[in-house]
């Protein structure tokens, strides 16, 4: 097995300026595109790195870019940064519950995009309530295995499934709750 | 002789080791004042003592030692001959060699030495061998903590009291003393050290002498010191700061010009150093250096000092700081700035000490001159680079400091560098007298700028001479003579040019700045002439009051003004002074005059007391100018109901009571101003006797504060001037107290009722002047005497009825007055505070509801209250102004209150004993909400806020009422178990919910410690309380109070017992009110609630897991967003307590 990064280099974007929310006391507040990003931008990378380490699967980009770029795992980049995840790529429909997150893989044959899209799942499932739908897809022409990383993620029962495995339970836990505990 | 039998026993007790440290302290305060009583000679003690000073054994010799020498330091000042003195330091001179008890002998050395003159004091040749003997027989460094101290003090001692007898030791001197503090690091006794090394040094000012040689040796011991790094924490040694230690060892520093070769290389060093502790501290070290070496041998480090210097200041010095509003955003770090001044202060100082020479080598430098090679590249702030902007300052800042030294340094920098700035702004130095400017050059902004910091420094160098006349003569004044006009011209034009927005914002900043130092020189040897003076004056008002709309940058102006106003207001009696008051300050004032239409109001008043601030002669103008707006505008309304005028009053009255009342009470001393603007309120309204029709409630409002603030603020004098004015004034209208016969009951017209009924409805001339007379009332001190007090109690009590608000809480203040009164009665008029009470309750009303027939009933004020057979607008009345009467007695703790509350509680029961309609239905009927018979229980719950609330308007610390302490916490405590059986007893849906209001305005007012005291029993009638009430809209805020009581009880962790017990009913209740429609506050302070519910035991709150996050889950889709946050939290708290995450 050859050692080896597979991205090794992955381009880190400016953290964005973002503009507090004025406080309106009078209207009601409608979920949006921004909240939801709130919600999902913290999502800690750290877990993930340690997991490849632990399992000795394959050397992630992730390991890249918490060891190798930052020299600082307490400190790694948050998939804002690395533009998996922006504002622009959250859309929703408030009257019918629906919302549509896609996310864009560091790499095209990135083999965590179904844990980060796990991870988003699970945490949207604890911030809405039951009657909203959530489709996660990863961008077009982002991923080698696009379809079928778009299937997964969007099959009840094998998210099920997957929630089901305690490696994985353990895994996407830790990415959610790492920066509270 | 009976104390001194005693001696041998004392003497034992001190030396004996096995006994404590405070009977050690007995024996020998004993001893001391069997001495200083001359019961007990030296002689005797020491005869006695003999054997204990002489042992063999170590510790009983030292501690008879030791006896001895802390006798001699409380001896001090007992006088003793010298035969017995030289005995004794002969005796602790020996000691000295006597290693293994040494404390004795340093103590008793010390005592000795120490000694004032008139007791007698050891000769010089005693003092020698001390020291002698000290060189010889200590070993400092091997003694302890506390010997070392005690040495070190005997050294310092020793050089200060007996320089004479030490100087002559010489060479040996020195070395002794580099043998005992080598190596020291207590920083008790380093601090003592380094005084030794400075006396030392002191004392052998010869260059060639004793110190030269060893100057080195001597050095060497303190530069290993420097800088100082202190790593003690804070809980030990707390007397010993690093502060006090730099300080001593800059004073050792800096003590003698023989340490110049060592100490001056070392600071360059440590000067590029990266810790910025030690670049401040070698920039304070070296700046004392220079100035106690003095200048020859500076000569040789000033073109290294001032190249590190450059470079420090060019590296931390941040942007030009022009507005006030940029310096919060890129100014520097705190040490950054110290730095800064640190390295500019040396810079001074170098230039002050060395003839000439620093300044030199600033004139030649090639930076600076670089600076003034790019002035004519860049001309706009704009076209600045940020790092040039970076040096422009710094070198703005060199300049300051150097022309800041002295006459001499501001004429040469003024000489190198003036002329040119003036030619690169455009300013021909050749047609001296000319003084033409060629405006067709654009503003160069970098030279303004240096030329603006070179004025600063001849301004302040002015200010800070002695002699104002002395720098008339002076080359650099008369260069700012010359040109003061022309730079004033250049920077006018920024003020149009700003207007037509080709100029950058900094630079417009500079232009003013600028102004600001020219008009700031010292009155009397300003360069700057009258007429300029004046223009500069002319100019900026002219911009102030026709360029408002420029935001930051009118501010700015503005402050500019102010600064130069609180300089003119220094000095009394100038021209300058007359010539700001009469542009600047009476042009404001005269903006006021009801046909200048340039400014909107709020800004000229905010001008005003911006102006009017920076002195008390501009404030007391300015402030005329306001009243007499005021007063204009109140006769215009009065007389033609000008609705315009009334919102410009609204503005005026706001200003003066929200910012120049305060201002006046702070500054003191303007009582006359206050009282004559009272006097003239009323005045006004004397004045006017027919009354347009559209006096409306907000101004009467307005008018009321400002009168209430006013009458305050007044000394007792000026009050009962204030209250006879009002008395009078009250005579002349249609309440006249006169017209109200003196009775023993009032009639009422029952028509007459509904006028007051509605507040929007317009008032009257007669109601307007009884307001502000219950306004005044209000404000009044206790110690103040209201004429013909019961005929006012009357009109009150009569207003009262007739629905005006300010009457009762003029009542109510008038009672909780009286209670101080009690034990003088010279007024014929006086009135006690029994007599007052009764006559508000035996005061018979009689109603008659047809005035012809006269029939009627009558009946007291707390009947009124309750009568049962049908309810009237009367009776709501009643409970509003017995419930302000009420607040007035709690608050002097007065036992009347019991009566009054008992009042309320009737009404709150007996009601609604004939209404049988569920509540639910009978709060939903709209009819209901105006019923009359609802409207007075609702007065009757109201009531209990009014009288625990803290009320803004009257019965206030603010307007000198009397508060007795824990009033609150006692009525709380009274009333609560009288809630409790009424509301178990109560039988009908209304009543509970009355009761409940009225407990939920108790109990949200109370000290939350009382509650928490008794939350085992409050806790259920809360959450009951809680949910009889959340079925309404209208009681959201009361709701909401009540939530948060909850709150504070489950926080609390006296609380968490009860809470913990009654955990089932808590959740329930807060489980419902996640879903409370009305309020968001009111959501998410329950599901915070729930929150802190999860942290109580496991086991009570397992089972209501469900129900919990259950009701959580539908707050998730809450339309705010903060609930839906809190929701996600307490849905994670919740979540957790189960064995894993899952949910």
């Amino acid at each position: 097995m050859t050692l080896g990064l597979i991205n090794a280099n992955p381009v880190v974007h400016a953290k964005k300026e973002r503009i507090a929310r004025s406080e309106d006391f009078h209207g009601d507040d409608a979920v949006d595109p921004l909240e939801i990003y709130d919600i999902l931008f913290s999502i800690d990378l750290v877990p993930f790195c340690l997991y490849v380490l632990e399992d000795s699967l394959v050397f992630s980009n992730f390991l890249a870019l918490s060891l190798s770029l930052n020299g600082d795992p307490e400190h790694p980049y948050s998939l804002e940064q690395l533009s998996v995840l922006s504002e622009e790529s959250i859309t929703v429909d408030e009257k019918l519950g629906r919302i549509l997150i896609t996310f864009t893989p560091t790499i095209q044959h990135c083999s965590m995009a179904t844990v980060i899209g796990l991870c988003l799942r699970v945490k949207l499932k604890h911030f809405f309530p039951p009657h909203y739908k959530v489709d996660i897809k990863v961008s077009p022409g982002s991923h080698a295995n696009e379809d079928s990383v778009n299937k997964q993620l969007n099959d009840k029962e094998r998210v099920a499934a997957a929630m089901e495995n305690p490696n994985l339970r353990q895994l996407v836990d830790e990415c959610l709750y790492s920066s509270e505990l | 002789m009976a104390e001194l039998s005693k001696l041998t026993q004392y003497i034992e007790s001190f030396v004996d080791v096995s006994s404590t440290p405070s009977q050690q302290a007995t024996s020998l305060e004993a001893i001391t004042s069997l001495a200083k009583n001359n019961v007990l000679t030296i002689e005797t003690l020491v005869r006695e003592m003999g054997m204990y000073l002489t042992i063999t054994d170590n510790i009983i010799r030292g501690r008879g030692i030791l006896l001895l020498g802390e006798l001699l330091a409380c001896l001090a000042s007992k006088p003793l001959d010298g035969a017995t003195i030289h005995s004794l330091i002969a005796f602790f001179t020996g000691r000295l060699a006597d290693w293994k008890a040494l404390r004795g002998a340093l103590v008793g050395c010390l005592a000795l030495m120490r000694r004032k003159t008139n007791g007698g004091t050891i000769s010089q040749s005693d003092a020698k061998s001390v020291a002698q003997s000290y060189f010889q027989n200590l070993q400092v460094q091997s003694l302890g903590q506390h010997d070392r101290k005690l040495s070190f003090e005997l050294l310092v001692c020793l050089l200060e009291h007996y320089p004479d007898a030490v100087v002559s030791l010489g060479d040996d001197l020195v070395y002794g003393i580099c043998e005992a503090i080598d190596g020291e690091k207590d920083p008790h006794c380093l601090m003592l050290t380094f005084h030794i090394v400075e006396l030392v040094a002191k004392l052998f000012p010869d260059p060639t002498g004793t110190l030269a040689s060893s100057s080195s040796d001597l050095f060497e011991f303190l530069g290993c010191y420097f800088p100082i790094h202190f790593t003690h924490g804070k809980e030990e040694d707390v007397n010993v700061r690093r502060n006090d230690l730099s300080q001593e060892l800059m004073r050792a520093f800096s003590s003698t010009p023989l340490f110049e070769p060592f100490a001056i290389p070392l600071l360059l060093e440590k000067l590029s150093s990266s810790l910025p502790l030690a670049k401040i501290d070698s920039l304070k070290y070296l700046s004392d250096c220079t100035v106690k070496y003095g200048a020859d041998r500076m000569k040789k480090h000033s073109e290294a000092i001032w190249s590190s210097v450059k470079e420090i200041i060019f590296t931390s010095i941040g942007q030009p700081t022009l507005s006030i509003n940029t310096e919060s955003l890129n100014s520097p770090s705190f040490q950054e700035k110290e730095i800064t001044t640190e390295a500019l202060r040396l810079l001074q100082k170098m230039v002050l000490e060395s003839n000439g020479l620093f300044l030199t080598l600033i004139v030649n430098d090639e930076d600076i001159k670089d600076i003034f090679n790019i002035l004519n590249i860049y001309t706009c702030y704009n076209d600045f680079p940020l790092q040039s902007r970076q040096r422009l300052n710094a070198v703005g800042h060199i300049l300051y400091k150097s022309a800041n030294a002295s006459v001499a340094s501001c004429n040469h920098v003024f000489e190198s560098f003036f002329p040119r700035l003036l030619d690169f702004m455009g300013i021909s130095v050749d047609q001296y007298h000319n003084n033409k400017i060629s405006p067709s050059r654009s503003l160069n902004f970098g030279a303004l700028y240096l030329c603006i910091e070179l004025l600063a420094a001849c301004r302040d160098l002015i200010a800070s001479s002695d002699e104002h006349t002395c720098s008339v003569k002076e080359k650099s004044y008369c260069m700012l003579q010359t040109f003061s006009c022309s730079i004033f011209q250049l920077l006018s034009f920024t003020f149009s040019g700003i207007v037509k927005k080709d100029l950058h914002d900094a630079e417009f900043y500079c232009a003013v700045m600028g102004l600001r130092n020219l008009s700031t020189f010292p009155v009397g040897s300003s360069p700057v002439s009258r007429v300029i003076f004046e223009d500069i004056l002319l100019e900026f008002m002219s911009f102030i009051t026709v360029n408002f709309k420029f935001g930051s940058l009118w501010d700015h102006a503005l402050k500019a003004l102010q600064h130069i106003g609180s300089f003119v207001d220094k000095y009394h009696g100038s021209v300058e002074l007359q010539s700001y008051m009469h542009i600047v300050v009476e042009k404001i004032a005269s903006m006021f005059s009801p046909h200048d239409e340039g400014l909107p109001l709020m800004l000229k008043l905010e001008m005003a007391f911006d102006i009017g601030r920076t002195g008390r002669s501009y404030m007391l103008k300015l402030v005329r100018g306001i009243e007499e707006a005021i007063f204009f505008q109140l006769s215009e309304v009065y007389v033609y109901g000008n609705s315009k005028s009334v919102e410009i009053l609204l503005s005026l009255l706001d200003c003066y009571s929200t910012k120049i009342l305060p201002w006046f009470d702070e500054t003191g001393d303007f009582e006359e101003v206050i009282l004559r603007f009272a006097l003239n309120i009323w005045d006004q309204i004397e004045k006017c006797f027919t009354f347009s029709t559209l006096m409306n409630k907000v101004l009467l409002d307005a008018t009321m504060m400002a009168l209430k603030l006013s009458v305050r603020s007044c000394s007792k004098e000026s009050q009962n001037i204030i209250i006879q004015k009002a008395f009078n004034v009250l005579l002349t209208s249609n309440f006249s107290p006169l017209k109200v016969a003196l009775s023993t009951t009032i009639p009422i017209q029952m028509e007459g009722l509904q006028l007051l009924q509605q507040k929007d409805n317009p008032l009257s001339r007669d109601e307007w002047i009884l307001s502000l007379f219950a306004s005044a009332i209000i404000a009044l001190r206790p110690e103040i005497h209201v004429p013909d007090v019961r005929l006012i109690m009357h009109l009150l009590m009569l207003s009262i009825i007739r629905g005006c608000v300010p009457a009762a809480q003029a009542l109510g203040s008038m009672i909780n007055k009286l209670s101080m009164k009690s034990d003088k009665v010279e007024v014929s008029s006086y009135v006690s505070l029994e007599e007052a009470i009764d006559i508000i309750f035996k005061t018979e009303f009689r109603c008659f509801h047809n005035e012809s027939t006269g029939d009627g009933s009558e009946m007291f004020l707390t009947d009124l209250c309750s009568s049962i057979e049908e309810s009237s607008l009367l009776q709501v009345h009643a409970v509003v102004g017995l419930s302000w009467i009420g607040k007035g007695l709690l608050l002097c703790g007065h036992k009347k209150v019991r009566d009054i509350t008992m009042v309320f509680l009737q009404c709150l029961v007996s009601k609604s004993r004939t209404d049988a309609s569920p509540l639910q239905e009978f709060i939903l009927e709209k009819e209901n909400e105006t019923n009359l018979n609802f409207a007075v229980m609702k007065g009757a719950a109201d009531a209990f806020h009014i009288l625990m609330s803290d009320s803004e308007a009257c019965l206030n610390g603010k307007f000198h009422a009397i508060v007795r302490p824990l009033y609150k916490q006692r009525f709380f405590s009274t009333m609560m178990p009288i809630f409790q059986t009424l509301v178990t007893k109560s039988d009908t849906s209304l009543s509970r919910y009355m009761l409940y209001q009225a407990f939920a305005h108790v109990i949200s007012d109370a000290p939350l410690t009382a509650i928490v005291s008794d939350a085992k029993k409050l806790i259920p009638m809360l959450l009951d309380g809680l949910l009889t009430l959340s079925v309404n809209i209208i009681n959201k805020d009361v709701v909401y109070s009540l939530l948060l009581v909850v709150s504070g009880i489950l926080m609390d962790r006296n609380g968490q017992e009860a809470v913990t017990e009654n955990a089932r009913k808590i959740v329930d209740c807060l489980a419902g009110l996640t879903d409370f429609s009305h309020m968001m506050l009111v959501r998410e302070t329950a599901i915070q609630c729930l929150v802190a519910v999860s942290e109580l035991p496991h086991a009570r709150i397992y089972p209501m897991r469900r129900q919990v996050l259950h009701a959580i889950s539908k707050a998730l889709d809450d339309p705010k967003r903060a609930v839906r946050e809190e929701a996600v939290r307490c849905r994670q708290a919740w979540a957790s307590i189960a064995s894993s995450l899952h949910f």
